[in-house]
């Protein structure tokens, strides 16, 4: 189901600002006289602080001022960043101090922040802020944290439990009770970090004439940083505005509202001068939020023939140091571990743990791909129990065709059931090993075997809860000259969302891109929004678009046809004319009718409209709509040296139906890119002190184009979703969630003749050369 | 402090044009391009020299600006991302990314684009794999490198073909 523009690859709307270095990334953005920040972060993972000695600091030439919580305080309603959603599992409270100021629970945690002429001058100066730190225990594995006489991340803290909650349904007892066979194992998914190209920053700056404090922030968030900033600095609505320039790549962090915007925006109040942070690589790994750390003690009943009767367990789910989301991302993996399969019953204890470090927020994937890591592993491993094909257990477990729309058990974080609302799954598997060459892969196998070379096939599943509503508003307006101009609370983090929002309206009103402006993320030109994050805004951005451009273009047909004296099934928009159908008869500019429906002083407006060519729409969608897909990964290892080189990558999905190809392929391949470098090589360490020891690009890999498999082979399934006008689901998390499993399975397949079984990623060569030598996995945080 | 506030004027050639200025003999040839200049096509990912988003033409071979201080530019001529298109025409590789769909948010584009600059005017015909290991210092978040390649491959195929009606 394609239109003229919708469906089509067309050229994207934001390509040639940044191919030709116009674009307005936040560190672009600069005024006369602005100051510049860098904050004094803490060295230690836990500590108290007894002092901040400035002194030496103020007396550098071009420093105007070091800033503490002391001196921030009087200007702030609050000492918190009050931004945890809401959640009934909270064990203890845990926001952020705008700055900290009698303890720091992680190394990077801001301190002071020093104002200075230039960058350079304020990182002199931070250098010679003097901290007295008084050094406590810290928590680094958020396992020893639950040991009984544990040190308490935060000192005065009860406990280590962050929140606390069980998920499941039916009767596990009973399903375990029952089983042929049982099967325990305990898995992990490491810590990484997003490592967005452009790190974040923020620049505020406040308009004398107005008094406006307009913040520009690489957010994905900016209606959201509006509320907290509107609420910390006191100030209405009106006098603040935040927006979101070009941004250069979120993944998931950049959704989170930080001290740092609170500070900057503080500042260019209180000093009346624009004021500028850009992180640097180092604090992006010390300070913006990370994720993935997770340990989960799981088991699985089958009968004899492979079929799930029950699958129960533990998560303990490395929370970070303070609550900078809420209980989020261990919610989405307890409520996406069954989804692919059906699974009669299941029950999960869920403990998110305080660590001395970064606090975990959702990273691309948010909490599904160490689920869907931990699922797989599970049925791979009772396929290997019970010698049943690995694809075949999983298609006896698949929820099928016909069982769609599949109502589970399961419930959203905002209380909606959790209903699988279309797709073919076993449809969706089949394809894509048929096209990876399962079924004589054995053959390959043993034929590399004979010459010494081991090669291994692995597959996973997923599904994928995308669209988090409610609503997401857009507008559509024609202006007097004819332009078009819609405006979005969504984000733009690269990911072609003004290109989306663009096709859409384009569809309905002319098909003319060029003639588009879209406006994503700014607070001051539409006034709700949540932004970025979910793969949220296709489906709820682009229902808004599709709706507001409807509406537009019946008002312009229904003016049009007045002005014409045509009637309005005579008429179509065509470029930026209202036209008789074909072309051949009368016609009116769109610029036309927009002059004429603004209205002149005691005239009619034509047709009797509503004045003003224009509307704006915020379509609730309550219910997720559920993405799906397979994934066929292939590899070799070098059972020598323990390299893994991913040789191929067969990708079947189902994200509905697709507005932009070519956009839905790079956010697959984008996602698998991440998803391999999870499985393979990034690994963000800390120390016994929970002190972080991988804080270069040096340090933390990330997959480079040599790493990268042949082009990765997508197969495009279509299910259209019954949840929106546009049947639309979103991908752009989608590539990342089944890698970490895929890459497990193969590597598991091509090391079988050691016998080697995988429990956790990322995968290094001297972990696979300890576990082809029979050693266990060796402890590694 | 007084040696960090000591400038020195250095005159070079950007993107043609002839610029003579006091910088700070401190000041990162990067910050120089954009904050001096105000040619933020440059990018700054990582100030350590692995990401690749600050790569500039040096003389004409690519270079990582936030490894260099300004003051080594003396003399030299740099080429930027704002220098590669003649007006409204974009260069072949800056078409053929868009084409390609070989950026995303396009913050590693500029070092991809003059790296890439360099390995067509050495090579004309790169393989997929020539194209691989000459951006492997560039790292990108976005696209999984497939769009860059392809986008690489067609473009030295169009100005290949240019370059023979020419002569």
């Amino acid at each position: 189901m394609s239109g003229r523009i919708v469906g089509q690859s067309v050229e994207r709307l934001e390509d040639r600002a940044l191919l030709r270095g116009e674009a307005r990334f936040v560190d672009d953005i600069s005024f006369p006289g602005t100051w510049h920040v860098a904050f004094v972060r803490s060295a230690h993972a836990h500590a108290l602080i007894l002092g901040v000695d400035k002194t030496a600091a103020l007396e550098i030439p071009g420093v105007h001022a070091v800033l503490t919580m002391a001196d921030l305080e009087p200007h702030l309603s609050d000492r918190l960043l009050r931004v945890a959603l809401p959640s009934p599992a909270y064990r203890q409270e845990l926001h952020r101090p705008v700055l900290a100021d009698t303890e720091v629970v992680h190394v990077g945690e801001p301190i002071a922040a020093v104002i200075a002429d230039s960058r350079y001058i304020a990182e002199d100066a931070a250098a010679l802020v003097v901290v007295d730190y008084d050094p406590l225990p810290a928590i680094s594995d958020c396992r020893d944290a639950m040991a009984p006489g544990a040190p308490r991340a935060h000192k005065n803290a009860p406990h280590n439990i962050a929140a606390e909650f069980d998920m499941g349904y039916g009767d596990c007892d009973a399903a375990f009770a029952k089983a042929a066979h049982v099967f325990r194992e305990s898995y992990w998914q490491h810590r990484g970090v997003a490592q967005s190209m452009e790190c974040r920053g923020v620049i505020a700056a406040l308009e004398p004439m107005s008094d406006v404090l307009t913040m520009w922030s690489s957010t994905q968030t900016p209606h959201a940083g509006k509320r907290v900033l509107c609420g910390l600095l006191g100030r209405d609505e009106d006098k603040l505005r935040v927006i979101t320039p070009d941004v250069g790549g979120g993944f998931g962090p950049k959704l989170v509202f930080y001290p740092e915007e609170a500070v900057v925006a503080l500042a260019a109040q209180l000093f009346g001068h624009p004021i500028k942070w850009i992180e640097d690589r180092r604090e992006h790994f010390v300070s913006t939020t990370q994720e993935r750390d997770q340990h989960w003690d799981m088991e699985i009943a089958v009968d004899a023939q492979g079929r799930v009767l029950g699958l129960r367990g533990a998560l303990l789910h490395d929370h970070g140091a303070y609550t900078a989301r809420g209980v989020n991302v261990a919610y989405g993996s307890a409520a996406a571990i069954t989804l692919p399969y059906v699974i009669p019953a299941y029950f999960l204890d869920i403990k998110l743990v305080v660590t001395n470090k970064v606090s975990v927020t959702p990273i691309r994937g948010a909490g599904q791909p160490q689920a869907v890591f931990v699922m797989e592993r599970l049925l791979d491993r009772a396929a290997r129990e019970l010698k049943i094909d690995r694809a075949e257990i999983r298609r006896r477990n698949l929820v099928s065709g016909a069982q769609i729309p599949y109502k589970t058990p399961l419930k959203t974080r905002g209380g909606m059931q959790v209903v699988l609302d279309s797709g073919d799954y076993p449809a969706c598997q089949a394809a894509a090993l048929e096209r990876a060459g399962w079924e004589a892969f054995h053959t390959r196998k043993a034929a590399a075997l004979a010459k010494g070379r081991h090669i291994g096939l692995g597959v996973a599943n997923y599904v994928e809860g995308t669209g988090r509503g409610p609503f997401e508003p857009v507008s559509v307006r024609v202006a007097e000259n004819g332009r078009i101009h819609v405006a979005s609370g969504a984000a733009a983090m690269g990911q072609s969302t003004k290109t989306m929002l663009a096709q859409v309206v384009a569809e309905q009103l002319g098909c003319d891109m060029s003639n588009i402006t879209v406006v994503a993320g700014d607070t001051g030109a539409i006034e709700l929004g949540m932004g970025g994050f979910n793969s949220r805004q296709a489906v709820m951005a682009g229902s808004s678009a599709h709706a507001a451009a409807l509406k537009v273009r019946q008002k312009a047909l229904h003016v049009a046809s007045h002005m014409l004296q045509v009637g309005e099934q005579a008429l179509e928009i065509e470029g930026n004319v209202v036209r008789l159908k074909g072309g051949d008869g009368p016609q009116v500019e769109l610029a036309e009718v927009a002059k004429a429906v603004a209205g002149l002083p005691g005239y009619y407006i034509p047709g009797n409209v509503e004045p003003g060519l224009q509307a704006t729409e915020h379509v609730i969608i309550n219910d997720m709509t559920y993405a799906n897909g397979t994934c066929v990964v292939e590899v070799k290892v070098d059972a020598d040296t323990g390299l893994v080189t991913v040789s191929r990558v067969v990708f079947a999905h189902d994200c509905g139906r697709v507005l932009h190809p070519k956009i839905v392929e790079g956010q697959i391949i984008g996602g698998i890119a991440h998803g391999l470098g999870n499985a393979l090589f990034e690994w963000m360490g800390f120390d016994e002190n929970a002190q972080p020891v991988s804080t270069t690009l040096a340090e933390y890999l990330l997959m480079s184009s040599t790493e990268m498999p042949p082009p990765i082979e997508i197969l495009h399934l279509e299910s259209p979703s019954p949840l929106n006008e546009l049947g639309i689901k979103g991908v752009g998390e989608s590539g990342v969630i089944p890698m970490t499993a895929a890459v497990a399975s193969a590597v598991e397949d091509a090391l079988s003749p050691f016998g080697v079984s995988i429990t956790k990623v990322p995968l290094s060569p001297p972990d696979l050369i300890a576990l082809i030598h029979g050693a266990s996995q060796e402890k590694r945080s | 402090m007084e040696s960090v506030a000591e400038t020195r004027t250095i005159d070079l050639k950007v993107n043609g044009k002839a610029y003579s200025r006091p910088v700070p003999v401190r000041m990162m040839l990067s910050d120089f391009l954009r904050h001096e200049l105000k040619l933020t096509g440059t990018h700054v990912g990582c100030e350590h020299g692995v990401c690749g988003a600050c790569t500039i033409l040096f003389d004409g071979r690519s270079a990582r600006s936030c490894l260099m201080l300004a003051v080594q530019a003396n003399g030299h001529e740099i080429t930027t991302v704002e220098g590669l298109a003649s007006g409204a025409e974009m260069h072949p590789l800056q078409t053929a990314l868009s084409e390609h769909h070989g950026l995303q948010c396009g913050f590693c584009t500029p070092g991809m684009l003059t790296t890439l600059v360099e390995l067509l005017n050495d090579n004309p015909s790169p393989t997929a794999e020539d194209v691989r290991i000459a951006i492997s210092g560039n790292l990108c978040r976005c696209t999984g490198y497939e769009g860059i390649v392809a986008a690489t491959l067609e473009a030295a195929g169009r100005m290949r073909a240019s370059a023979g009606e020419r002569s």
